[in-house]
């Protein structure tokens, strides 16, 4: 049986970032409300505050370490897995993963043992910094990784040299023209996941009509994160387009399905694809938006795929649809949170099961999305892996063999499929226990329980 | 050689000796929470932990990431072929992490035990695991002209290689012993103080042997020493520390016995970085093919930015990590729980 290697590598890329992307920003969104609730807890120095705050810290906690574990098998994977492309592009990609360990991971780790452990030992303002490092701890992060991922989608700030790209500018190179529409794209989505997840978990709470207070609470603050959060993306979404319109054009043309170069092209709002005859069926568009969208005029010129020869084509279905389910989760996510606020104005919020309803089973949505999001770009960008520079196929560990590969891919699966159900049972537990009642409340006498 | 690929090279060693230091305590308390049995003591050695590994953790990915952006060859050459050996050092570290959290999350018999074993076999396959690559990288890999590892997974385990990491999982239990001894009370402090005592002998005869076995290989590992000998000062003072840890311990000076181990793993690595200079991974079947400070590199202005930011920023992290330190001194209670 012959195994592609190459094939194998991405397989087993994807399985492993997929998974490690469901915890970041969750952690990000998290992190942040939390920071809210710390604020209005150093204010008020209430009991309420502080176990309201000390019960999403614990969730916080327990998400956060799966994607550190998950996070180790990132850094080593392109080292392991990706020998060529950490050759060609070690001079450039490899800074940003350093200055991401030493300014944020060493940040944010540190500090939530402060957050989670140093209740008795030091004042509300010292846990709220806590809070605040954790949060920026976080967020750089994503803005560090990013800086390495856009650089692959939009190379800047090199030369090529000795067979390798070579650095010629460092802030060229961090402040590539994708660097800003990713981050922020990418951290509001976090804002989103964490504070839907927020909302989920604190409408359990309302149908049992346990820890009501605490749940009211909750609800408020998450909801009106969401809506927000929901509502930039959408410009968000736009200005991160735009910036692939004009740097990725073939990513742009698979992402909106569109093979005839043509002025005043038409933004597709459902089809079914068919890319080897290079048609759609079934289409519903709208004449030339996707022209007055990309490039803010009607009649501007939007390159199709067939002005890239066929081995520059992205896989298109994969990218075509997964940009487009995206799209509609994020259109859901503004209407739901909307709903849920005029809800909120009513006085009917917590009352209303079929919202609360919907919010619980809404909780995995945002997850959804982030990874069909990350579909589109790292599927959109094949089949470069630095863009118009080096192709995936050139990019493998030449001396692991096929079968390794598979190996460790099946031990992903299991590792990663039992770390998961875990998760969902440490997370069910501390619900079921509640603020207060929960183990956030069980640390006794932190300054130490010395025997004798 | 350039001055910035030297300081670089030096770098790597300060960050890898940072690891081995601070992630070191934590993997040898899993290596003891293994042979102890009774339920509060190892929620005390749990505690003693808690608020450091995390963060003793990032030592490694910082470490990965600088030879990633300094010497990108020598991260891709080692990463891809130690594959499998690497595959086995992560999932432990996967599974060490996760355990670490989720290990009171139940009140379930089956659930503490299976993440107790968890804890333990992930800490100690990387407390093993990781002697072995560093000997294999001071022996040297079978390299190409590509730079590429040509060997197999069972190159990897020769009788040299598992010397080493057989040393090095008797130094990580001892450093995990004193630590636990220093930072918890009464009867469980006395009998880790006991336990680093055992590890301790066994720690300072394979180290003995380790130079003794190096000196009669001979070859490319002690080239530099018999060209400079004043280099044995390295090993000299790593043996003196050595035997300050049995002195200190003996006399019940917990703190000064830590130091000292502390100070014996960084004397180890300047041992084993004046083995190695200039290279970086020596090719074992042909000394034209090593990869050195020069060949494996990135270019000068990569690594004079990342000199800069590691200045700004590891000096701040020194300085919230000693705060954190601060905070959390003192003896650990039983308690596991947030």
């Amino acid at each position: 049986m012959h195994l592609d290697a190459v094939l194998l590598s991405r397989i087993q890329f994807a399985l492993t970032v997929g998974f490690h992307f469901l915890f970041p920003p969750l952690t990000i969104g998290l992190g942040w409300i939390i920071v809210w609730m710390m604020t209005r807890y150093k204010r008020t120095q209430s009991d309420f505050d502080r176990n309201l705050a000390r019960f999403w810290i614990k969730l916080f906690g327990l998400s956060f370490v799966v994607g550190v574990a998950s996070g180790i098998t990132m850094e080593f994977q392109f080292g392991t897995n990706w020998a060529q492309y950490s050759r060609f592009v070690g001079d450039i990609f490899g800074a940003p993963l350093a200055v991401e360990a030493i300014f944020t991971f060493f940040l944010e780790s540190t500090f939530l043992a402060v957050l989670l452990l140093g209740w008795d030992r030091v004042s509300t303002g010292v846990m709220w910094f806590a809070s605040l490092m954790v949060a920026i701890g976080a967020t750089l992060s994503a803005f560090w990784i990013l800086v390495a991922n856009s650089w692959q989608q939009t190379p800047a700030g090199y030369h090529l040299a000795n067979g390798r790209a070579e650095l010629t500018s460092f802030a060229q190179a961090v402040f590539n023209p994708s660097t800003l529409p990713r981050f922020l794209h990418t951290v509001d989505g976090a804002l989103i996941t964490g504070a839907m997840f927020m909302m989920g978990i604190s409408a359990w709470f309302l149908l049992k009509r346990r820890n009501v207070d605490f749940a009211k609470s909750s609800m408020r603050t998450a909801l009106l994160v969401a809506f927000v959060a929901a509502v930039i993306e959408l410009p968000l979404g736009h200005y991160h387009a735009v910036q692939v319109a004009h740097t990725q054009p073939a990513k742009l043309a698979a992402i909106e399905g569109l093979f005839k170069t043509q002025r005043r092209a038409p933004a597709i709002a459902f089809c079914i694809l068919n890319p080897d005859k290079c048609e759609t069926k079934y289409t519903v568009q709208i004449p030339g938006l996707l022209s007055l969208l990309a490039f803010g005029n009607w009649n501007a010129e939007v390159t199709g795929l067939e002005a890239f020869s066929r081995d520059e084509w992205p896989p298109i279905a994969m990218t075509f649809y997964s940009f487009h389910s995206m799209v509609l989760l994020g259109m859901y996510f503004i209407g739901m949170t909307a709903l849920g606020i005029f809800l909120l104005w009513r006085g009917k919020l917590f009352e209303s099961k079929r919202f609360l309803r919907l919010a619980l089973v809404s909780i995995p949505l945002p997850f959804i999305a982030n990874e069909l999001g990350w579909m589109t770009a790292e599927v959109g960008r094949q089949p470069w892996i630095v863009y118009k520079l080096l192709r995936t196929g050139d990019a493998i560990s030449i001396t692991v063999p096929a079968g390794q590969i598979l190996a460790t891919i099946i031990l992903f699966c299991l590792v990663y499929a039992l770390l998961f159900v875990a998760w969902i049972l440490v997370l069910r537990r501390e619900m079921r226990l509640g603020p207060a009642e929960g183990s956030a409340a069980l640390q006794r006498g932190a300054r130490g329980g010395a025997k004798s | 050689m350039s001055g910035l690929q030297v300081t670089w090279f030096c770098l790597i060693g300060v960050l890898l000796a940072g690891y081995i230091i601070m992630d070191g305590f934590d993997l040898g308390v899993g290596f003891w929470y293994l042979f102890t049995k009774n339920d509060n003591d190892r929620r005390t050695l749990m505690s003693s932990i808690l608020p450091y590994w995390d963060g003793n953790e990032v030592w490694l990915l910082t470490g990965g990431g600088a030879v990633f952006a300094a010497f990108p060859h020598v991260y891709a050459t080692v990463f891809s072929g130690l594959y499998l050996a690497l595959m086995i050092v992560l999932f432990a570290l996967i599974f060490r992490a996760v355990s670490i959290e989720f290990m009171s999350q139940s009140e379930s018999d089956g659930w503490k035990r299976f993440w107790s074993a968890a804890f333990s076999v992930g800490s100690i396959i990387p407390a093993l695991l990781l002697g072995v690559a560093m000997g294999n990288i001071l022996r040297g890999l079978p390299l190409d002209s590509q730079m590429n590892f040509t060997g197999s997974f069972f190159t990897l385990l020769n009788p040299y290689s598992l010397l080493i990491g057989v040393t090095g999982l008797a130094m990580f239990a001892t450093h995990g012993a004193l630590w636990a001894a220093m930072k918890t009370g009464g009867e469980i402090s006395e009998l880790s103080r006991r336990r680093a005592k055992g590890a301790w002998s066994v720690y300072a005869c394979l180290f003995v042997v380790c130079v003794v076995v190096t000196c009669i290989l001979g070859g490319h590992i002690l080239a530099n020493y018999v060209a400079y000998p004043f280099l044995w000062v390295f090993p000299a003072l790593a043996l003196f520390a050595i035997l300050a840890i049995g002195h200190y311990n003996n006399k019940g000076m917990k703190w000064r016995a830590f130091l000292s181990s502390s100070l014996a793993m960084l004397a180890i690595l300047l041992t084993t970085s004046a083995s190695l200079f200039p290279n970086m991974v020596p090719a074992i079947n042909d000394p034209a093919y090593s990869l050195t400070l020069m060949n494996a590199s990135s270019t000068p202005l990569t690594l004079k930015t990342m000199l800069i930011l590691a200045l700004v920023g590891v000096p701040i992290m020194l300085v919230y990590t000693a705060w954190v330190h601060m905070m959390f001194k003192g003896e650990a209670g039983e308690e596991v729980a947030y």
